[in-house]
């Protein structure tokens, strides 16, 4: 028979970490040990305990990582709350890579639409969970930029939560992205412990008054990203800079199912990742 | 051109019947309130020739209600993944209508496109799809608005009925090997079916939905249409049941789900509705809180979206099931004509 992209392949969880206290991030490998595929950064894959439900996460682990991928989960539903019940050994099935990816290896030109971020300057924007899609992008990145200096320009990281304890990727960002990145940090409320930055990431960007020579990637909750964008248009920026990734209830992932259809666009296919341009052409339904 | 006389009808069906499987028309019963729906054709089944279309759409045969797609077998933290996919027999579907013809390039669109639907492809390949001309079309079918003709009906062979027979066209392979292997029929002048053609088109000529517009639909008009002030007034009195989405042949969404035998777990698709609220529902939210979301999304879809990516063809076939079976006499048709006035 063919091969049907609805019928997954078995992974094995070999490590779970606690990000937050509603996070964990689970590190998946097929049983041969090695990775179940490749993808870009940006791709999804759908991740299921049989019996239990599937669902569509985004893959938080760069594709420069070759012994692993990760996912990065939040615990609000049947399926996540089952997942985070998982020890390591769990066995899961998998299926991708899933959707578009950010166009890390696009050159913007005039005769694409400037569509692309290949050696642009990035600056990312991200809201507690809507890290995970964008970590992908921000270790993928780094890793080229160390192979070939001007693979990308330079990179900006403006990051929040609701407090310090639901940043994700908490003890990376501190190790290793303040290295070579320029990280600004904000939590919604003071918190004892943290001499930070406080405020809301709209706020926040507007006063940090980034480069408007930058990219944008942002991913958050959608409240979160519709500030956001406000303020960066605010401050000059244009839709045609700015990406995002999307989620939506799927179950097919390959834009048959008819479940994210939005306007003309299925969001498991033509998306998760959109330039804000595309979307303004789309009806406001997600 | 072949035909066979009516008196052989039977007899060719019993042909066809012994080397593939054969869905037809039949009535549904004694009542003839239940309409006629596809059965499995035996010595005692009685082609309904004359009832315009099935209560159900032939999409069943491609897309069934509900299927099995995989099993898997958990053992403590493992999992064990069964393709339990067979290749399909070969069978036959007689008595196809042309917009149920149609709207399997509908189908064919959605699940043979990159990556292909294996389940839908492997029924596809192995179905011949015999289709009749429309002797009788009714005053809910409308599919000359979107490009259909009901007197020359597409499928693998076209037939059309006559006073003392049924003439016969292949138009695929697929359909000329089925002809070739039934040797009761006889030749036909190719011009055979012109008087039949003609009765059809006298009649779809005078029904009252032949005017109906597409002019105000199309991929270009998106935004437009998505925020007319109409839709509120239309969806109002939707109960969301979701009759119209399993009646209809183009309706394509599905769900798929888990089923936990005891034994293993078996994961089944089975259609699904855009006009149900758990349709788009996450734990994180709902991007169509209300009936009015849900019934626009179900018409935009054909009427706009699909024909967005599929070169203005629209993704209705106008065989006025939803009109039929509407408990709030809700659809398409008057949909069209709201949206429509003031436009066309």
């Amino acid at each position: 028979m063919k091969q049907e992209a609805l019928i997954p392949k078995v992974g094995v969880v070999t490590d779970i970490r606690q990000d937050t206290p509603d996070v964990k991030t689970f590190r998946v490998v097929g049983l041969d040990g090695n990775k179940l595929f490749e993808h870009m950064p940006g791709q999804c894959a759908m991740v299921s305990i049989p019996g239990i439900g599937e669902g569509m996460f985004s893959i938080t682990s760069s594709p420069t990582n070759k012994e692993f991928m990760e996912f990065s989960i939040k615990k609000c539903g049947c399926l996540t709350s089952w997942l985070h019940m998982m020890d390591v050994g769990q066995e899961v099935t998998v299926r991708g890579p899933l959707g578009k990816n950010f166009p890390v290896e696009t050159v913007p030109t005039p005769e694409n639409g400037n569509y692309g971020l290949k050696g642009k300057d990035l600056l990312f924007i991200a809201g507690g969970i809507g890290l995970a899609p964008l970590r992908s992008v921000i270790n993928y990145c780094r890793d080229k930029k160390r192979e070939n200096p001007g693979a990308y320009g330079s990179l900006h990281i403006i990051y929040g939560s609701r407090s310090k304890d639901d940043l994700v990727d908490y003890q990376e960002i501190l190790d290793e992205w303040s290295q070579d990145c320029k990280v600004d940090l904000t939590i919604d409320r003071e918190q004892e412990g943290w001499d930070g930055h406080v405020g809301f990431i709209p706020n926040y960007v507007k006063e940090l008054k980034p480069d408007l020579n930058r990219t944008v990637l942002i991913c958050g909750p959608p409240i979160m990203i519709k500030f956001t964008l406000d303020g960066l248009k605010e401050l000059g920026f244009q839709e045609e800079q700015v990406y995002t990734t999307m989620e939506l209830r799927m179950k097919c992932g390959i834009g048959k199912c008819g479940r994210c259809n939005i306007g003309d666009k299925y969001v498991c296919k033509d998306g998760p990742v959109f330039r804000f341009d595309e979307l303004s052409e789309l009806p406001n339904e997600y | 051109m072949k035909k066979v006389s009516r008196e052989n009808l039977d007899a060719l069906f019993a042909a066809i019947a012994e080397a593939k499987k054969l869905y037809l028309p039949v009535a549904d019963g004694t009542d003839e309130k239940r309409g006629v729906k596809y059965s499995v054709w035996t010595p005692e089944a009685k082609y309904a020739a004359e009832a315009v279309n099935t209560v159900r759409s032939a999409k069943d045969f491609f897309f069934p209600q509900v299927e099995n797609m995989v099993n898997f077998k958990v053992n403590g933290k493992k999992i064990e993944v069964d393709d339990i996919r067979t290749e399909c027999e070969d069978f036959v579907i007689f008595g196809v209508r042309a917009c149920d013809a149609a709207s399997f390039k509908i189908l064919d669109s959605v699940y043979l496109s990159e990556p292909v639907d294996t389940y839908y492809q492997n029924r596809r390949e192995h179905g011949v799809v015999m289709t009749m001309s429309c002797s009788k079309p009714s005053e809910t079918c409308f599919c000359s608005v979107f490009g259909i003709d009901a007197a020359e009906p597409a499928g693998d062979v076209s037939c059309w009925l006559t006073d003392d027979a049924v003439l016969m066209q292949a138009n695929t392979e697929k359909g000329e090997a089925l002809l070739a292997s039934l040797p009761m029929l006889e030749d036909a002048a190719d011009d055979a079916a012109e008087e039949s053609k003609a009765k059809t088109k006298a009649i779809l000529e005078k029904l009252p939905l032949k005017n109906l517009s597409t002019d105000s639909f199309g991929g270009d008009k998106l935004m437009e249409l998505f925020s007319s002030d109409k839709w509120a007034s239309l969806s109002e009195a939707c109960l969301g049941c979701g009759t119209c989405t399993f009646v209809c042949p183009t309706c394509q969404c599905y769900d798929i789900r888990d089923y936990d035998t005891g034994h293993g777990v078996q994961r089944f698709r089975c259609w699904d509705s855009c006009m149900y609220a758990d349709f788009t529902k996450t734990a994180g939210g709902q991007p169509r809180p209300t009936q009015l979301e849900r019934f626009r999304q179900r018409f935009m879809h054909k009427l706009v979206y699909y024909p967005a990516n599929n070169d203005g063809v629209f993704g209705c076939v106008g065989c006025g099931r939803c009109m039929k079976s509407c408990p709030i006499s809700m659809n398409i048709v008057k949909v069209m004509k709201t949206l429509g006035e003031g436009n066309a």
